[in-house]
């Protein structure tokens, strides 16, 4: 599904390396996490995927479903299936929420050649799929994430996901500002998710959200390299020595 | 009166003007007007108040040619409204609604002027030659001098069905001046919509006498014609506990100059003045300008100024907004915001907010911004999949919507906003 090969990126602004070589591979319907203590580069790799600007590529390759990534528009990149839940989900002041999905769901149709949903259609769906996540009506009429909560951005992120349907799921600490029950809660959105046409790179500082949502592999990412692959088991010996450990055993 | 600034005669101008002659009130009102005009002259490119936006075009005694917008298969804004529709095309009637409903009273000028104990004698040019103090308002005293015709409403009850002004324009030479007075009796309410271009040349005056307990909802939606010209007035006189709101959207025009001046003379009024422009320097010539003077004379009003406007490729935008707290005038709550969205480095926003206070329980503030799209929102929206120039055109709703907000009926928004998307889903094909 995807596959990344010895990334290399640098800030556009400064002469500042962040993405050292990167190598990752997920395949079709697996869950991967990737770990790392703070400035390892993990956010900027799910930026450059999702094609953020400030970045410039250096060397290497992503592609999904064996597409070039690097060389499409943000939007591209969305129609292609790839969906990015933001670690800071940006307010957009007079946006409704609903006229936001609406617009996104219905470009990506037409990108992919399917005929736009009507508005019956796509009030059914969204209500369908907000209910799950306990998204009531009025978070769906409020411009884009304004005012929400940290737990209600979250969660406004993974109905994005749940409507849009994409096959390669990017999670940047999605539990970063969500306390227990709303952790539940988005978990259980992406849990409901899973598929066998589905993936998930699943970005976080700590074990707990895997807990939750449990991967199928575990990269820990460190000065902008993978260092260490191993199973969930990896993930508990992190949260119980923390990173030096691991980082001092590859070095 | 205020000095005059020196300034161009006006004669050249008004020689080529035929005064209109009723035989009664309207004839010392417009004689009156016209030696208002010839004191304080037409205003020359050194004249402070015209400081950013060029007098040329509407002190030339030929208006520029403003060819006439092919709209395509676009309907007229509020055509799905119930309204009371009046219409001019080119400053002349063309359309009145048969009946009226109770409590209000609606003749044309032109007619009303022969009439010599008409209500209006008490109205016609009078906000008007109070609003040259302390700046001169030269083209509304040509406008009370000059105007061919408009609309003498008068108001004694609650009218929920809008009367609507229609503006056509079919001469790509003409030069129209309209002239509308309102009086809302106590505790009278009315909607007024106004749209189209008018003519190539537009100066409309339109004067508001609030009573106590009267409210005025006031849409307007300006013609999208690219080479047209408009000098607009609204000279509102707010009583006790009346209400003003008045929204415009102005898109496209190659000179747009919107004046208002209220003055707050009774206690617990509120008046809200909003506008959204939208100019495309690519599209054709685009300067908007929007010159406001508040004056707050009565205790606890509140009056609410919020301009915006996206400009590009060239467009200018101007802001002159001024609020008057007057010695006695305590609680009162004014704000005045102007901010403007330059989609690229070629446009213009010059602003000028002025606060202007004499009394020392007061709440009053300004808020001027310009600045580009926000890139982090635009990223937001596109990794959603939306397109990069869609997303562009969202953020540009969104940056209008507080000044769309003023608008109190949700179909009119609706039909607002409905504008602003098909102008810009035109200029993305």
């Amino acid at each position: 599904m995807l596959e990344i090969k010895d990334l290399r990126v640098k800030l556009e602004e400064e002469d500042k390396q962040i993405l050292k070589g990167v190598n990752l591979s997920v395949p079709a319907g697996m869950v991967h996490a990737i770990m790392g203590p703070n400035g390892s580069g993990k956010s900027t790799l799910s930026y450059v995927l999702a094609g953020r600007e400030g970045y410039e590529v250096t060397g290497g390759s992503a592609t999904l479903d064996d597409t070039d990534l690097l060389d499409m528009a943000p939007e591209e990149r969305a129609a292609a299936g790839l969906f990015l839940a933001f670690q800071y989900p940006v307010e957009i002041p007079g946006v409704g929420n609903m006229t936001f999905l609406r617009t996104a769901v219905n470009a990506q149709r037409k990108a992919r050649g399917q005929d736009e949903l009507t508005a019956a259609e796509f009030l059914k769906l969204i209500r369908e799929k907000a209910k799950m996540l306990k998204i009531d009506a009025d978070m769906l009429k409020r411009p884009v994430n304004v005012g929400f909560s940290g737990g209600e951005k979250k969660r406004n992120e993974i109905l994005q996901m749940a409507m849009l349907e994409p096959k390669m799921c990017i999670l940047d600490e999605t539990d970063s500002g969500l306390d227990v029950d709303a952790m539940k809660l988005v978990s259980q959105g992406v849990n409901a998710l899973r598929s066998p046409e589905r993936s998930f790179l699943v970005i976080t500082h700590y074990q707990r959200l895997l807990d939750h949502i449990k991967p199928d592999v575990v990269h820990i990412m460190a000065d902008g390299r993978i260092v260490k692959t191993g199973g969930p088991e990896l993930a508990l010996e992190v949260e119980e020595n923390g990173y030096a450990d691991i980082l001092s055993e590859v070095a | 009166m205020a000095a005059p600034v020196r300034n161009i005669p006006v004669p050249d101008l008004v020689a080529a003007l035929p005064m209109p002659k009723s035989g009664a009130w309207a004839d010392a009102a417009r004689e009156a007007a016209l030696e208002r005009l010839i004191s304080m002259g037409l205003p020359g490119r050194r004249d402070e108040y015209w400081r950013w936006t060029r007098p040329d075009s509407l002190t030339a005694v030929t208006p520029a040619l403003a060819p006439i917008l092919d709209m395509g298969a676009e309907q007229p804004v509020f055509t799905g409204l119930e309204r009371l529709k009046y219409s001019f095309q080119d400053g002349v009637f063309t359309q009145a609604p048969a009946k009226l409903p109770e409590g209000l009273e609606i003749t044309r000028l032109a007619e009303a002027g022969r009439v010599d104990l008409h209500w209006a004698r008490d109205y016609y040019g009078v906000l008007e030659a109070r609003a040259h103090d302390p700046v001169a308002r030269p083209f509304a005293a040509l406008n009370t001098a000059y105007a061919t015709d408009g609309l003498l409403i008068r108001v004694t009850g609650q009218v929920t069905l809008p009367v609507s002004v229609i503006y056509c324009h079919e001469d790509p030479e003409s030069d129209a001046r309209l002239h509308h007075v309102i009086r809302l009796e106590p505790g009278a309410s009315l909607t007024l919509l106004e749209n189209g271009p008018g003519a190539a040349r537009l100066n409309t005056v339109l004067e508001v006498d609030m009573a106590d307990g009267a409210s005025l909802h006031h849409v307007r939606a300006q013609g999208r014609d690219h080479g047209r010209q408009a000098i607009t007035h609204i000279f509102a006189r707010l009583g006790k506990e009346s209400t003003f709101k008045s929204f415009t959207l102005t898109v496209n025009g190659r000179l747009t100059r919107n004046e208002a001046m209220l003055w707050f003379e009774g206690d617990d009024a509120v008046a809200h003045l909003a506008g959204a422009a939208m100019g495309d320097g690519a599209m054709g010539d685009f300067h908007h300008d929007d010159t406001v003077f508040v004056t707050h004379d009565a205790v606890n009003c509140e009056s609410r100024q919020v301009f915006k406007k996206v400009l590009l490729n060239g467009a200018t935008g101007v802001f002159q907004g001024k609020i008057l707290v007057r010695e006695g005038a305590q609680k009162t709550d004014g704000y005045q915001k102007s901010q403007a969205l330059l989609l690229d480095g070629d446009s213009t926003f010059l602003a000028k907010p002025e606060l202007e206070i004499y009394a020392d329980d007061v709440a009053c503030s300004h808020g001027s911004t310009s600045g580009g799209i926000n890139e982090e929102a635009l990223f937001y929206l596109r990794s959603r999949g939306v397109p990069a120039p869609i997303a562009q055109d969202l953020l540009v709703i969104a940056f209008l919507s507080d000044a769309i907000d003023e608008i109190e009926d949700p179909a009119m928004t609706e039909d607002i906003v409905s504008r602003l998307e098909a102008w810009l889903a035109r200029r993305r094909d």
